[in-house]
């Protein structure tokens, strides 16, 4: 029977069983949104929290993939069953996608390992509600870590990956000066760092920037946390594509992950993930309706009625606004 | 948020209900056993991503059962095959079949250098399409879509 047929209950069932057919499909379905999503995340949402969540992000090139898939090993050496989302962006042009992350991995990932490739799929807050619900299946389905694995550009990505339990970013050397690190973005999110490509000329440079940048965030406090506690991200030197530093970078991982279960700090990130997920599904709604609007043209009609009566574009805006919301 | 936004949920348009986006294709393309020439994979996977599919490029030296994996935890639609090796007779067939044993529903077209005695026998072992050196974008996309459709009963 095709699994395409399969009722979602079942599914979920089957994925619980380990079935990674059954985990790919609901995939399939989270990532496309709809009725058929909600169904999923109401089926696998009370029983998801034993994975630990790991965001792997840096610039293209930076060595993402190559550096997850040794990951992926060692924690299979540890005895783990980690699985892997890896991001990668989708063509603005015809919506279509290359998605290569596979092939980095392919050469040192153990079979087993459970390894889901999507593409960003253009619209806005589409990948921030499908990567929390697809999650939530790779944990249903038993698998820990689940490793979100994007592209550091754009601001979507960038939360994806700081909602996560442990986010890591992967720095490189060329990748510029003392004064690029200490620009506000990426490198405020990481847990963890890595310079990858640690065998290149410029690797110590890195570091010592690096360095610096952690040491003015503990001038200004930026690396003390609501209830005091102090937490200064390890840099960790690594070499994926010969494997050097692996074993650190996963130690480094486990141990941030540990500082997580010092008192409630486990819950506040994930209450933290939890409000964002309810913020994009709430923004989406409303932009679906605002879509319904534009296409029926009712929007069109109150445009043109605010030209022709001379309404300044807010008061328009805010009628239309009061009609999405049902308050006119 | 900017208007175009808005506009992006409806590219693509055919939406079944309210939130739910457009269905995206899915081609795995591989090339299966010792071949070493994977520039025509390449340009297969442009194509394909230029009419809006979504390839996931596992690239060299992939195996029936590390492909048959890829299709199952990447939930495909379909498998892409390049075959510079000659062992298409012996490997087209295996791929079938490695995919019927797993209970993927998923087609198989091949494409590369397959000489047209051969190409009755791979239909017959039931790889859905054949395509060789001298096909177009057109012909790459459409053999893979109808593929798909076919497959789809």
């Amino acid at each position: 029977m095709s699994y395409r047929n399969r009722t979602i209950p079942e599914l979920v069932e089957r994925a619980i069983d380990g079935d990674n057919r059954a985990v790919g499909r609901l995939l399939t379905i989270v990532e496309r949104g709809g009725v058929q999503s909600e169904e999923v995340a109401a089926l696998t949402h009370p029983q998801r929290g034993r994975a630990h969540v790991v965001g792997i992000t840096g610039a293209p090139g930076a060595g993402k993939s190559t550096l997850v898939g040794r990951l992926l090993a060692e924690y299979c050496r540890r005895g783990h069953r980690p699985a892997v989302l890896a991001i990668d962006p989708s063509s603005p042009i015809s919506g279509g996608a290359i998605l290569g992350d596979r092939i980095r991995m392919d050469d040192v990932v153990p079979e087993g390992t459970f390894v889901r490739s999507m593409a960003t799929r253009g619209h806005q807050g589409g990948l921030a509600l499908a990567v929390p619900g697809a999650v939530r299946v790779l944990d249903v389905a038993g698998f820990s870590p689940v490793v979100i694995e994007t592209v550091g550009v754009g601001q979507v990505e960038v939360d994806v990956v700081a909602a996560a339990d442990t986010a890591v970013v992967v720095a490189t050397p060329g990748m510029g000066d003392a004064v690029q690190a200490n620009k506000a973005g990426l490198l405020e999110v990481a847990d963890v760092f890595v310079v990858n490509k640690a065998d290149r000329p410029g690797a110590t440079d890195v570091r010592r920037d690096l360095e610096l940048m952690l040491d003015l965030a503990h001038v200004t406090g930026a690396d003390t946390d609501a209830s005091g506690a102090v937490f200064r991200p390890e840099i960790i030197m690594a070499t994926a594509t010969s494997g050097e530093g692996t074993v650190a970078v996963v130690d480094a991982i486990v141990d941030h992950f540990e500082h997580l279960h010092i008192s409630d700090r486990l819950e506040r990130r994930r209450a933290g993930r939890v409000r964002a997920e309810i913020r994009s599904r709430a923004e989406q709604e409303l932009l679906d309706r605002l879509a319904t609007m534009l296409h029926t043209g009712e929007l069109d009609d109150i445009i043109r009625d605010s030209v022709a009566s001379h309404r300044s574009p807010v008061q328009a805006a805010a009628e239309i606004v009061g009609r999405l919301t049902g308050n006119h | 948020m900017p208007f175009g936004g808005v506009r992006d949920i409806y590219r693509g348009g055919n939406r079944l209900s309210p939130a739910q986006t457009p269905e995206r294709l899915r081609v795995v393309l591989a090339k299966l056993g010792l071949d070493g020439h994977d520039r025509g994979l390449k340009v297969v996977a442009r194509i394909l991503r230029d009419s809006g599919m979504e390839v996931i490029f596992l690239g060299l030296r992939q195996t029936t059962s590390s492909i048959v994996a890829a299709v199952e935890q990447e939930d495909a639609d379909a498998v892409g095959l390049s075959m510079h090796n000659a062992g298409h007779l012996t490997l087209g067939p295996k791929m079938v079949r490695a995919l019927d044993e797993a209970g993927l529903d998923v087609p198989v077209v091949i494409g590369g250098i397959i000489p047209p005695e051969d190409e009755r026998q791979l239909l017959d072992a039931g790889v859905a399409a054949v395509l060789g050196p001298g096909a177009s974008a057109t012909e790459v996309v459409e053999s893979v879509r109808s593929a798909i459709v076919a497959s789809r009963g």
